[in-house]
């Protein structure tokens, strides 16, 4: 077999000539991307988000204001009494949202009763349970033999994890569960509630948080070793310095300046939750859905689950008398 | 901060965002009710324009038929500028060989890396029996290294090499299909996308065309023959598109003419052959099917020519390809002890070395084996 290679540029037309039908040197491979795009646009999207934190930390509401609808567990199942479970639960709820022409699936799984009880120790289990669980599935349709088209992905893309506004340091809970579950998920921190913090607190707390998720070697995302090039860390660095995200999440509509806009109403003022000058959900929005979505699912399925999948291939090879050496 | 021009970034974003995470902006209207997650597609897209595409092209047909020059024209290349031709004498003992020509294109902003399989001597003998055999064997080859890659445990960079399209060469001197024509095709139906061609085109006149036409698209149905088939449209797609894809499906097999020279026709330089009694103008739809075959292959079904090679061809091979494996492994009745390994007279440690892991790669596809007889001994209890 011979091989030639070699870089090359459709030859530039003749000055001032066109042909019959068309650009001379005009191939039109471009129009492999709209092609793409149609086929996408028909299969449209899957996500699946995870949201961890105490009770009382305003996941659902959040949840509610970033897809600008009732997706969370709360709205699915209106219970007035809410009661702290005695476990923890994993609540996988699913809606089809269309936007624009562009189908999504996506799936919001809460996990109340995390940090609630009592002794709060090994309560990440269920949830690295739910997680790898997830990646089974996906491992064991990809090895059947008539498998589908288009294996149906429940694996967790994001889990966003709720970080009380103390304001002085992450606890010890929130330092075990970050250190374990960013190894296996992308996991994106947030301030919840931020409206208790003044400005500089909520530096103070942020810059607190950033160096304690260092020193304690845990990789939020955007993780730095995945930044693909030049251009992806340039805008990651910049995101890095923001992290974790402080945020205020409402449902609620109120006239401010002649507009409508979701916000919180207090005897002191009203909090804009879209306004960046009072909170920062603006950037998490756009984090999560506007620009770096694709690549949340990405880094999933060609990183965390690739590594589930490689231990798992050994393990099998292993033989089963090697118990499963598990990390926890 | 000024970053550097580069493919369009994905839409949706609001003035601050990019004020903090330094990319351009555009302020999207009615942002109260919006989400978002519409700039998915662009998102999509702008990681495709950094990864690029590959496609893989394969031609098929007896020596003379116009593929290089075809494959010249379709891309704009200049593929086989050194080819030596061999003549009759020399051809004698030749067998089928595979040649590769890789091509890294570009065009605004989108790279493909296009991969040219050539099959010459195919047909060329006095005896063509099996002539075939090295093609498809070749086209197995790449599904099994895909296999292997995609069952492997390091598949962050997988080359995917397999054959997305075969364009079939038809002589126009005949009155349709020969029987290699026939056994070729057939051998090949059920293993990539065959596209069959009218070479030459411009040695028949249209009505001669029409009728060889018609003949190919009996026979081809006579025999059973699998062409690649173009997906149905859409129902919400708009009329002019649909009119488009009904004219290709009724002009296939399509009738087409290459040219590698420039000629002046009607005060206009174009891509034609210059004859005494006229020019044959590769692009003038009324000539050739030339750009009909051009947009087909490139411009509208280049992705679903991969799709329909991954989703279908792919996925037959693998699913016989495993069925083999356990048939094989029930035969022998070792479904508990690891394969063992062949002695070797003399091991060095370079042979044992590979031994090992090949005998690892082994037990790996044992075990995934393994798993799927349990699979298949539960789904028939």
């Amino acid at each position: 077999m011979t091989d030639s290679a070699k870089l090359h540029q459709p030859h530039p037309p003749p000055k001032g000539e066109r042909s019959h039908a068309g650009d001379f040197s005009y191939v039109g491979i471009d129009a492999i991307l709209e092609q793409m795009r149609r086929k996408a646009m028909k299969q449209g999207f899957e996500l699946n988000i995870m949201v961890v934190g105490q009770s009382g930390l305003g996941k659902s509401t959040l949840m509610n204001t970033l897809f600008k609808s009732k997706v969370s567990r709360k709205s699915a199942q209106p219970n007035p009494e809410e009661k702290i479970p005695q476990t923890i639960e994993i609540k996988s709820i699913s809606h089809d949202i269309e936007e624009k022409g562009v189908r999504m699936k996506l799936a919001v799984i809460d996990t109340p009763g995390f940090g609630d009880q009592i002794n709060n120790e090994n309560c990440w289990q269920p949830i690295m349970k739910f997680i790898n669980d997830q990646y089974e599935a996906y491992l064991q349709e990809e090895i059947n033999i008539d498998r589908k088209k288009r294996i149906p992905d429940s694996r967790v893309h994001c889990c966003i994890y709720f970080i009380p506004p103390t304001g002085h340091c992450l606890r010890p809970l929130d330092v075990e569960f970050m250190r374990r579950l960013s190894k296996v998920v992308n996991i994106v921190p947030v301030i919840a509630k931020a409206d208790t913090l003044t400005l500089e607190e909520r530096d103070d707390f942020k810059q607190t948080i950033r160096e304690e998720l260092r020193a304690n070697g845990i990789d939020v995302y955007p993780q730095k070793e995945f930044d693909e090039d030049a251009e992806d860390r340039l805008i990651n660095d910049k995101i890095r310095e923001m992290i974790p995200f402080a945020v205020v999440g409402s449902d609620q509509e109120y006239q401010v300046n002649g507009k409508k806009i979701l916000g919180r109403k207090t005897k002191w003022g009203t909090i804009e939750v879209e306004n960046i000058a009072h909170c920062e959900f603006a950037y998490l929005r756009d984090l999560l859905i506007r620009t770096h979505m694709q690549n949340i699912k990405d880094i999933t399925g060609s990183i965390h689950y690739e590594m589930y999948r490689v231990r798992r291939l050994n393990e099998s090879n292993a033989g089963p008398e090697t118990k499963r050496n598990q990390t926890l | 901060m000024n970053m550097p021009s580069r493919a369009p970034l994905p839409m949706g974003f609001s003035e601050m965002t990019l004020t903090v995470f330094g990319l351009r902006s555009s302020r999207m209207k009615g942002e109260k009710q919006y989400v978002g997650f519409a700039t998915l597609p662009n998102q999509v897209h702008r990681k495709s324009v950094k990864k690029g595409f590959d496609f893989t092209l394969m031609v098929a047909g007896e020596s003379g038929m116009g593929k290089s020059t075809l494959v010249n024209s379709l891309f704009l290349t200049d593929l086989y500028k050194d080819r030596k031709l061999l003549n009759a004498e020399e051809r004698i003992n030749q067998t089928v060989e595979i040649i590769k020509h890789t091509v890294d294109i570009e065009e605004k902003g989108v790279k493909l890396k296009l991969t040219i399989v050539d099959t010459p001597g195919f047909g060329d003998a006095v005896n063509n029996n099996q002539c075939w055999k090295p093609i498809t064997d070749y086209i197995d080859q790449q599904f099994e290294q895909y296999f292997r890659d995609e069952s492997g445990l390091n598949r962050k960079n997988i080359q995917d090499n397999r054959v997305h399209c075969c364009l079939y060469f038809i002589p126009p001197f005949g009155h349709g299909l020969r029987p290699v024509d026939v056994e070729f095709m057939r051998a090949l139906h059920e293993k990539v996308n065959v596209v069959p061609l009218i070479a030459k085109a411009d040695c028949l006149t249209p009505n001669e065309i029409k009728k060889l036409k018609d003949r190919i698209r009996e026979e081809i149905e006579k025999f059973g023959i699998k062409v690649y088939q173009f997906p149905e449209c859409d129902s919400d797609e708009d009329e002019e598109f649909k009119q488009m894809d009904k004219e290709l499906k009724e002009c296939t097999p399509f009738a087409v003419i290459g040219s590698n020279t420039v000629v002046e026709a009607r005060g206009q330089r174009v891509r034609g052959r210059l004859y005494p009694w006229g020019i044959v103008e590769v692009e003038n739809q009324s000539h050739c099917d030339f750009v009909k075959l051009r947009n087909m292959l490139i411009r509208s079904h280049m992705h679903d020519l991969k799709d329909v090679t991954c989703d279908v061809h792919y996925e037959n091979y693998r699913a016989q390809c495993i069925q083999e494996m356990t048939s094989k492994l029930a035969q022998d009745n070792r479904m508990e002890s690891p394969i063992p390994i062949l002695p070797l007279s003399t091991p060095d440690a370079e042979t044992e070395k590979l031994i090992k892991m090949k005998d690892e790669e082994l037990k790996r596809m044992q075990e995934m084996l393994n798993k799927m007889q349990q699979q298949m001994h539960e789904k028939d209890q």
